[in-house]
This record gives structure tokens, sequence and C-alpha cells, in this order.
């Protein structure tokens, strides 16, 4: 490995530019500055931290550490998923829905990639399984935010026409088999529009990482690839099961959509 | 008790509850009390099931497909689709373009088309001129007599009643009571 190592001089001339941005917003009356120094500086601080942790991991390799670790990874992306609803779930089902649907997609994906296809010893290697983790819960924490804002904000929004199918004597199922494809359909276009775009107009994050770290351009093509699949069926899974559930919620046993059971955020 | 057949007027200032009752026997939301279809009770039956043959007629019509034959399960009984003054053609038409009024009395074609056995009807004719009122009460009546099926019909139409009602029910303050036809 040939990597060239920063120095903190280095950082501090790209924090220069992006005082100077923070300068310019604010000559502009863009109310931006503020924002965009707090942010940069959570950026260092929470990066810095995740630095020390995967080095803490990696010098203690321990199953229990990699499982905390990923725990609290899962806990935060179905957080985050909750926190991107217009109109959530009321109760445990808001949080736990997209955390579930994270867990039997994204986890068990990883899981399985890291001891069937990578086949790394011992496979909870943190260099690969932390990464590995942290794209597939990112993507798929997307896809099932995407899928659950639009179910919610549909069935709000076409209720009449839920209620007449239900008073024609339609199963719930049928009722709502529009909106939950649309839905399906929306949490899932963006991976398969990545996956189309891949190489043309962007260069994957982790394949120019992999390629500035020095490894060979077509073995980081190949992780790329791997990653690229191992999303889109995790994002794929996760939103068909987070967009099911949501929907069968969306009613009670006697089939009655129940919308009082979403609350709005404000 | 309902019996076959008979049709229940249901009248009351608005916001009394009379769409919520409806919406009650149809299942359509959480509720006391009992229903029952030829001594059936309603949470033993399939919800689909109840609501295929207590049949509930919003006030306002909705639609989900762009034509109007989409929303047909089983083929459209011709006779009904001309005594409700349309033809084959309506259900090409796309519903964009409809009318309200035309809406509504699709809205009906499509309820009777399942034939229930009781029909919750919430307001049938609100949106319909003179002609079209008197042409869906006959089609209404017709299919009641007909089949044998028993109505709940809320309106606030004085003729209305004295035309089609065989009981006349008002709600008002919390209270359901009959009244004299």
């Amino acid at each position: 490995m040939n990597l060239i190592s920063l120095s903190a001089f280095d950082l501090s001339i790209a924090a220069l530019l992006v005082v100077g941005l923070a300068i310019s917003t604010t000559l502009l009356g863009l109310g931006l500055g503020r924002q965009l120094v707090i942010a940069a500086i959570r950026t260092t601080l929470q990066l810095l931290l995740v630095g020390f942790i995967l080095k803490f991991l990696f010098d203690n390799l321990h199953l229990g550490w990699m499982s905390l670790v990923a725990s609290i990874m899962l806990v935060a992306a179905g957080y985050e998923v909750m926190q991107r609803q217009k109109h959530r779930f009321r109760g445990v089902w808001g949080y736990g829905m997209g955390t579930f649907s994270m867990f039997i997609s994204s986890f068990s994906l990883t899981l399985f990639a890291l001891m069937v296809i990578i086949g790394n010893e011992p496979w909870y290697q943190p260099q690969y399984a932390i990464p590995l983790l942290g794209m597939m819960l990112g993507n798929t924490m997307s896809g099932i935010s995407l899928g659950l804002d639009r179910l919610t904000q549909s069935a709000k929004q076409q209720r009449t026409a839920i209620e007449a199918r239900l008073m024609l004597g339609h199963s719930w199922s049928q009722a709502v088999s529009m909106i939950r494809s649309d839905s399906m359909r929306v949490g899932m276009i963006p991976m398969i529009n990545a996956m189309a775009a891949a190489g043309l107009v962007s260069l994957p994050g982790m394949m120019t990482g992999q390629i500035l770290a020095g490894s060979p351009p077509l073995e980081a093509v190949k992780y790329q690839i791997l990653i690229m699949f191992l999303i889109t069926v995790g994002t794929g899974f996760g939103t068909m099961v987070a967009v099911w559930l949501g929907a069968r919620r969306l009613f009670d046993e006697r089939h009655r959509l129940r919308l009082e059971r979403l609350m709005t955020k404000e | 008790m309902l019996e076959p057949g008979a049709c229940l007027l249901l009248s009351g200032p608005s916001g009394s509850g009379k769409s919520r009752m409806l919406r009650a026997i149809a299942d359509l939301d959480p509720h006391e009390g009992q229903v029952l279809l030829d001594g059936e009770v309603c949470d033993e039956l399939a919800p689909a099931q109840w609501r295929q043959q207590v049949g509930m007629l919003a006030a306002e019509s909705a639609w989900w497909e762009e034509r109007v034959g989409a929303h047909f399960s089983a083929p459209v009984d011709e006779a009904l689709l001309h005594s409700l003054g349309f033809d084959q053609q309506v259900l090409e038409w796309e519903l964009a373009r409809c009318s309200t009024g035309e809406k509504q009395r699709l809205a009906l074609l499509r309820l009777l088309n399942n034939r229930p056995k009781v029909l919750l009807l919430d307001e049938p004719t609100a949106s319909l001129d003179p002609n079209n009122v008197a042409r869906v009460e006959q089609v209404i009546l017709d299919y009641m007599h007909t089949t044998q099926a028993a109505a709940i019909w809320v309106s606030h139409d004085p003729k209305q009643i004295k035309r089609v009602a065989s009981c006349h029910m008002v709600i008002q303050n919390q209270a359901i009571h009959e009244v004299a036809l």
C-alpha cells in the first residue's frame, strides 16, 4: 500500500476553504454560515470518534465488541428512518417497523456476505464487517424511509378511495394494493438508478476509496460490484418488508382503515 | 330489526352521526354493539364478506382506476346499466371527465352490481337533478323489491322521505327515535 498520510496541516487547508465558503454565504445573506460551521465541526468530531472506535475494534478483535457496535448502528438507522417520516406510526411500530425490516434485510445479508461470499477468518473482522454493514444500513435506510413515507402519505390522501374499496367488499390487501406497489417502487428505484449510472456518471465512494488507498482498480471494481448487488438486494427486500408491514398496520383485524394510528410530525 | 325489503329513512341535523352510524353498520369504524344479518353476527363473518352483503354508498363517490369499467369485479348487469340511464359505452369513460352526478349514479351501479342484501345509502341523490333523482329512487326501490334487500337511507328531503320510506327515524341530541311518516 502506498497511501500518502494526511497531516493536520493538510486538513487545516481544507477547513480554511470551508470557512471561506461560510464567510461568503454570510456576506450573501443566505443565513447558512452558522449551520455550515456546525456541520463541519460535527463531521470532524463524529468521524474522529468513529476512527477511534474502529481503531479500538481492530486492536481488540472480539465478537462481543463487534455485536455491540453493529447493534448501535442498527438502532441509529432505525431512529433515522422514524425521523424521516412525515406521518409515522404511533407507539413501538413507528420505530420497530423500520428497524425490524433493516434487521432482517441488511443485517442478515451482511452476515451472509461476510460468512459465505468474502469468507474472512474470522468472519467478523471489523475491517470488512463495519464498512459493509454501514453501507448496507445507510442505503436500506433510505429505501425504507422513502417507501414508508410514500405509503403513509398516499393512504392519507387516498383515504376515500381505499374506503370505497372496503365498502365494496375488497380485503385490506386489495384496497391498498396500488399504494403498496407504488411505495415499494419508490423505495427501490434510487438503487436501480444507482446501479445503472455506476461508473458512467459517478465513481462509487467505496471504489474510489480503495483506489486511493492503492488497491488495483480491478480488485476495487469487483468489490464495488459485490457491494452494489448486496445493497440492491438489501434495500429491495427491506423496503418490501417495511412497506408490507406498514400497509398491514394501516388496517385492523376487521379490515378497517385506521389512520389514527399515524401521527403527523409538526 | 329491519325486515327484508324495508326502507328505513334516517335524518337529523348534520354532525348528529348519521354517516357514522352507517359506517359502524358497514364495520368501517370500531364500534360498540352488535349487528346481525339473517341471524349471523358481523364479527363472525370475514370483513370482506360482511361488506359485500351490507353494501354502503358513501355521500361522495371515490374511484381509483382511470376508467369506469375497471372498478367492476363482476360483469355489469345490462338491465341495471340501462335503468340508470347508461349504456355499455360508459364502461370506457374516463372518470376525470364524469360529472359529480354521473359519478354518483355510477357509484350506485357499482354497489348494486355486487348484489348486497342490505343497502346503506348516504344521501344517494344529493347531487342529482330532479329527473335523475326520480330515476335513482326508482332503481333503488326496484332493486329492493326484486331482491328483498333492506335499506337504511339517509335523506333530508321530506318529500323523498314520503316517497320511499317504510319507516322514519331521527337522530338528535345523541338519541334516535322513530317518527310517524
